[in-house]
């Protein structure tokens, strides 16, 4: 009995363990970011190119920082559930344009809705860098004191809006 | 039309010239390129992530690149731009992970599990040995074996 039981202990643990590297998301890198200042940086805006964002400027509020650019498709998959939640007006969203022609990105915005209060111009990526950008879409969760609180990689999808950001913000805004 | 190629001559001399001129920075070039190899050999590209910064194409990787020259002409140490890369991406980025409370299990983890693997097998061996060796007769079996074998041929 003895003989058999090592074994079959020693493949459900291997089991178990492959069970949840399979469910894990390899692109789910956490970000050292997190509980860190927002990298400070001065952009200028993507509809009025003379005025500029700093992360400075939204102190006191809790925001949503959003990187996108209108090459990236998976943008493309977010964008909707973005522009209706922007409607309810819970929390400001800035957009980051990351590496992106101005032009293309201004058609996309009149193409698609626009959810952003204003997209800041990160045509280089030196930004996006220092956020550790290494797959748009990105959300960041910025609270009062401008830490970040939160970085989704990937597209928001309804239900880590609905479970991991949005009670994240009701949590900062108190 | 002869003192039209002597200008083209001219032309070409000076042309000569200034690309002597400017493939003298080469050598430095080559220098921090060397340098930028074997830090981003050390780095892993977060797009494509089982590539190493150095042999990745995504566009991500370029831009790591340019940061990583830059800094180098900065005269920023190795260990300064990898903690650069480190702050910004984590951990993750490094393909030798430093030694930590949570990285213990990774750098300890597939020597516990030699270590597993031959106990395993010194415990299967012995027991293999033993089993070989066959069952030990007790004094009464030997006896009994001994009288069958000293009984006279009948």
């Amino acid at each position: 009995m003895r003989r058999f039981l090592i074994p079959l202990v020693v493949f459900v643990v291997l089991v178990v363990f492959l069970a949840i590297g399979l469910t894990l998301n390899p692109r789910d890198v956490p970000s050292p970011l997190k509980d860190k200042p927002a990298p400070a940086f001065k952009l200028p805006q993507l509809a009025a190119a003379g005025k500029t964002f700093s992360p400075e400027d939204l102190k006191g509020k809790v925001w949503l920082l959003n990187v996108w650019a209108s090459w990236c498709v998976s943008c493309r998959q977010e964008h909707p559930l973005l522009v209706s939640f922007s409607k309810e007006g819970k929390v400001p969203i800035v957009g980051l344009n990351y590496k992106d022609q101005a032009a293309d990105a201004k058609n996309w915005l009149a193409k698609f809705g626009d959810p952003y209060v204003f997209s800041a111009v990160d045509a280089d990526g030196r930004v996006g860098i220092d956020y550790g950008v290494y797959g748009v879409p990105e959300t960041y969760v910025i609270d009062k004191a401008g830490m970040i609180r939160m970085k989704h990689t990937g597209p928001i999808t309804p239900e880590s809006l609905q479970k991991q950001i949005l009670p994240l913000v009701a949590e900062l805004s108190k | 039309m002869k003192l039209h190629s002597l200008l083209v001559c001219i032309a070409l001399i000076c042309s000569g010239i200034v690309a002597a001129k400017e493939a003298a920075p080469m050598a430095a070039d080559l220098a921090i390129e060397k340098r930028m190899v074997a830090i981003s050999e050390e780095l892993r590209c977060l797009v494509c992530q089982n590539e190493s910064l150095s042999g990745s194409h995504a566009e991500l990787a370029q831009d790591l690149r340019r940061e990583i020259r830059k800094m180098i002409g900065e005269g920023k140490t190795d260990q300064e731009i990898l903690d650069f890369m480190v702050a910004r991406y984590g951990d993750f980025v490094r393909y030798r992970p430093p030694m930590k409370p949570t990285t213990w299990l990774l750098w300890a983890g597939p020597f516990v599990l030699l270590a597993g693997g031959i106990g395993a097998l010194i415990a299967f061996l012995r027991r293999r040995a033993k089993e070989a060796a066959g069952p030990a007769l007790s004094e009464e079996e030997h006896r009994r074996a001994a009288a069958l074998l000293d009984q006279p041929k009948s």
